[in-house]
């Protein structure tokens, strides 16, 4: 089993001065499996995220991630605090993606839309500028904006429209793992259900693997597999993502399954 | 080059001008050891920004204080300078720096280009081919290229260390995508041996190629930056384009209106007003039109004291 992870993290923990902000956390992940990270807001959930996507280094703990052997490397588990720099670098911008909660803080909102999708090809290398376009064309496809919206600005779209373009743009490089953070919180409830559809048959035909932080349930049922309760900094529950909120076993996870309002 | 003095390099010597006594180029020796030592640094890492002590300099900063810093700290008695502005020898940043060393080091000065051995350059490359041994000094306002693209200088520091461009990539892709061509038109981006992306300076585009190969010692001074960074000899210099938009240099669709030259690059010049105007070479010391006052007899070097009378074209 262990040859197939893809992400280990054992006794995870980030420190504010004194104060834990999350601490003791240990999961694997394996190649195409969602996880959503649930709690409400303090509960340390965006720090977990920002401490396995490398944006926030640990306190205490590790984290392991399978990197696919290249250049700048061997492949194989390897714990993320050893990589040099620049492999980290690399890495976040090619395997991982990362969708911040706004949009805003995601793109570059001063250059279009199409530069902002082919951002990573280019830092990549790509120096061709038709390919580049066809490219973004097509992203902007699969995530269900129009390709001749290609040289607008991202402020000329509307939230959803700007959170499927931090999709389209972190996507480009076909990661393996993708961080979200609250990817649906910022928008009204009839787009929130075409986002997470679009985000499940990507997930789906790409196989990636996602970390999900949201304080939505409904967002957890929907995409995760398996779920993280966190309370206060510490995982008060985890497992199969039905199982937790049919049969929620901690007292908070079940004051938090039972205070979901419903229509 | 030949260094300040015979004697020791720190012992000063002194220029005797009236009731002003100046070191040898104004600096002290202290500090042209300090920035000789930087320039080695920056030419054996083509293209790096290398940070030194810039000082105070008598002229305000957007003059050319990083230029002048490393003119003064390179410049010897043998030594034969030209200095340009926007190609011209006879505008007022040209006259006032050459002037500056006229009466702080007594050198030579000159307006022809093949007769320097130090050409310090703001906004252009001389049009005439350099050769070995000679040395281009250009003024450089802003030597971050990646200034307004990246706002932290942490940051970009970093980009530079693991050479990490693409940002620069998506300003060239965000041109063609809005204009229809990299608007880009002066301090055009440039990849030095490989590896460093460098500003090369507001010269315009056109002069871009002459950057790459030249067989002449190329250095970048920032005074108000405080970084110094150079070009050595033979050294590949690219201008970063995209593979289906490649990089090309101005074309004007006439001569120079005085001297006919049809290669070098051109000014608008408005000559009356009505409307008026023609285009003239840049680089006075290329043109060969007949509004170019030239001292005929002494190879155009100048001596110590002054600046050339009238360089500036009268049509």
């Amino acid at each position: 089993m262990s040859d197939d992870l893809l992400l280990s993290v054992r006794g995870a923990g980030k420190r504010y001065g004194s104060r834990w902000a999350c601490r003791n956390v240990s999961f694997d992940l394996h190649p195409g499996e969602v996880l959503a990270v649930v709690g409400e807001s303090g509960s340390g959930k965006t720090t977990l995220l920002k401490l396995l996507s490398m944006r926030l280094a640990l306190d205490e703990g590790s984290v392991h991630y399978a990197a696919r052997p290249d250049g700048s490397g061997p492949g194989g588990l390897r714990d993320l605090a050893d990589l040099s720099e620049a492999r980290q670098r690399m890495l976040s911008r090619t395997e991982w993606g990362f969708v911040d909660q706004n949009p805003r803080d995601g793109l570059r909102m001063a250059v279009s839309a199409g530069a902002n999708v082919a951002e990573r090809l280019m830092v990549l290398g790509a120096e061709h500028y038709g390919r580049l376009r066809d490219e973004a064309r097509d992203w902007m496809g699969r995530v269900e904006l129009a390709g001749d919206r290609i040289d607008d600005m991202p402020s000329e779209f509307s939230g959803g429209m700007q959170q499927r373009l931090q999709i389209a743009r972190n996507l480009v490089t076909r990661p393996r793992l993708v961080f979200m953070d609250e990817p649906t919180s910022g928008l009204d409830v009839s787009v929130q259900a075409r986002l997470l559809d679009l985000l499940r048959s990507l997930v789906d035909d790409l196989g990636l693997a996602c970390v999900v932080v949201t304080h939505d349930l409904a967002v957890a049922r929907l995409l995760a597999h398996r779920m993280l309760v966190m309370k206060d900094g510490a995982v008060v529950e985890s497992g199969l993502t039905d199982r937790v909120l049919d049969d929620p076993h901690h007292p908070y996870t079940q004051l938090l399954v039972s205070s979901v309002l419903m229509p | 080059m030949t260094g300040p003095s015979a004697s020791t390099p720190l012992e000063p010597s002194a220029i005797h001008q009236g009731e002003h006594d100046y070191n040898f180029g104004f600096l002290d020796e202290q500090t042209k050891r300090h920035i000789r030592r930087a320039l080695l640094k920056a030419v054996a890492i083509p293209g790096c920004q290398v940070p030194f002590g810039g000082r105070e300099m008598p002229l305000p900063y957007g003059w050319g204080t990083g230029g002048i810093q490393v003119t003064a700290s390179l410049i010897g008695r043998e030594d034969v300078l030209k200095v340009i502005d926007q190609g011209a020898d006879g505008t007022v940043n040209a006259v006032n720096i050459r002037r500056f060393f006229a009466r702080t080091t007594s050198v030579r000065t000159t307006t022809r280009t093949e007769l320097a051995s130090i050409i310090q350059t703001r906004h252009r490359i001389p049009e005439k081919a350099l050769h070995e041994g000679q040395i281009l000094v250009f003024q450089v306002p802003m030597p971050e290229p990646l200034f307004r693209l990246e706002p932290r200088r942490a940051e970009t520091i970093k980009l530079h260390s693991l050479a990490e461009y693409g940002l620069m990539s998506v300003r060239l892709y965000e041109d063609i995508a809005q204009l229809g061509a990299i608007s880009r038109t002066y301090d055009y981006p440039v990849q030095v041996n490989g590896r460093y992306l460098m500003s090369p300076s507001p010269i315009p585009k056109f002069d871009n190629p002459k950057l790459h190969m030249s067989p002449a010692l190329q250095l970048f001074g920032a005074g108000r930056e405080k970084r110094l960074y150079a070009v050595p000899p033979y050294t590949p210099v690219r201008s970063l384009a995209f593979d289906d938009h490649p990089f090309e240099v101005q074309r004007w669709d006439q001569a120079c209106g005085l001297c006919g030259s049809a290669v070098s690059f051109l000014d608008e010049v408005v000559i009356d007003d009505a409307g008026g105007r023609m285009f003239v070479c840049s680089d006075t010391d290329h043109c060969s039109g007949p509004g170019i006052a030239r001292d005929p007899q002494s190879a155009e070097t100048l001596a110590p004291s002054g600046a050339p009378a009238s360089l500036v074209p009268s049509p």
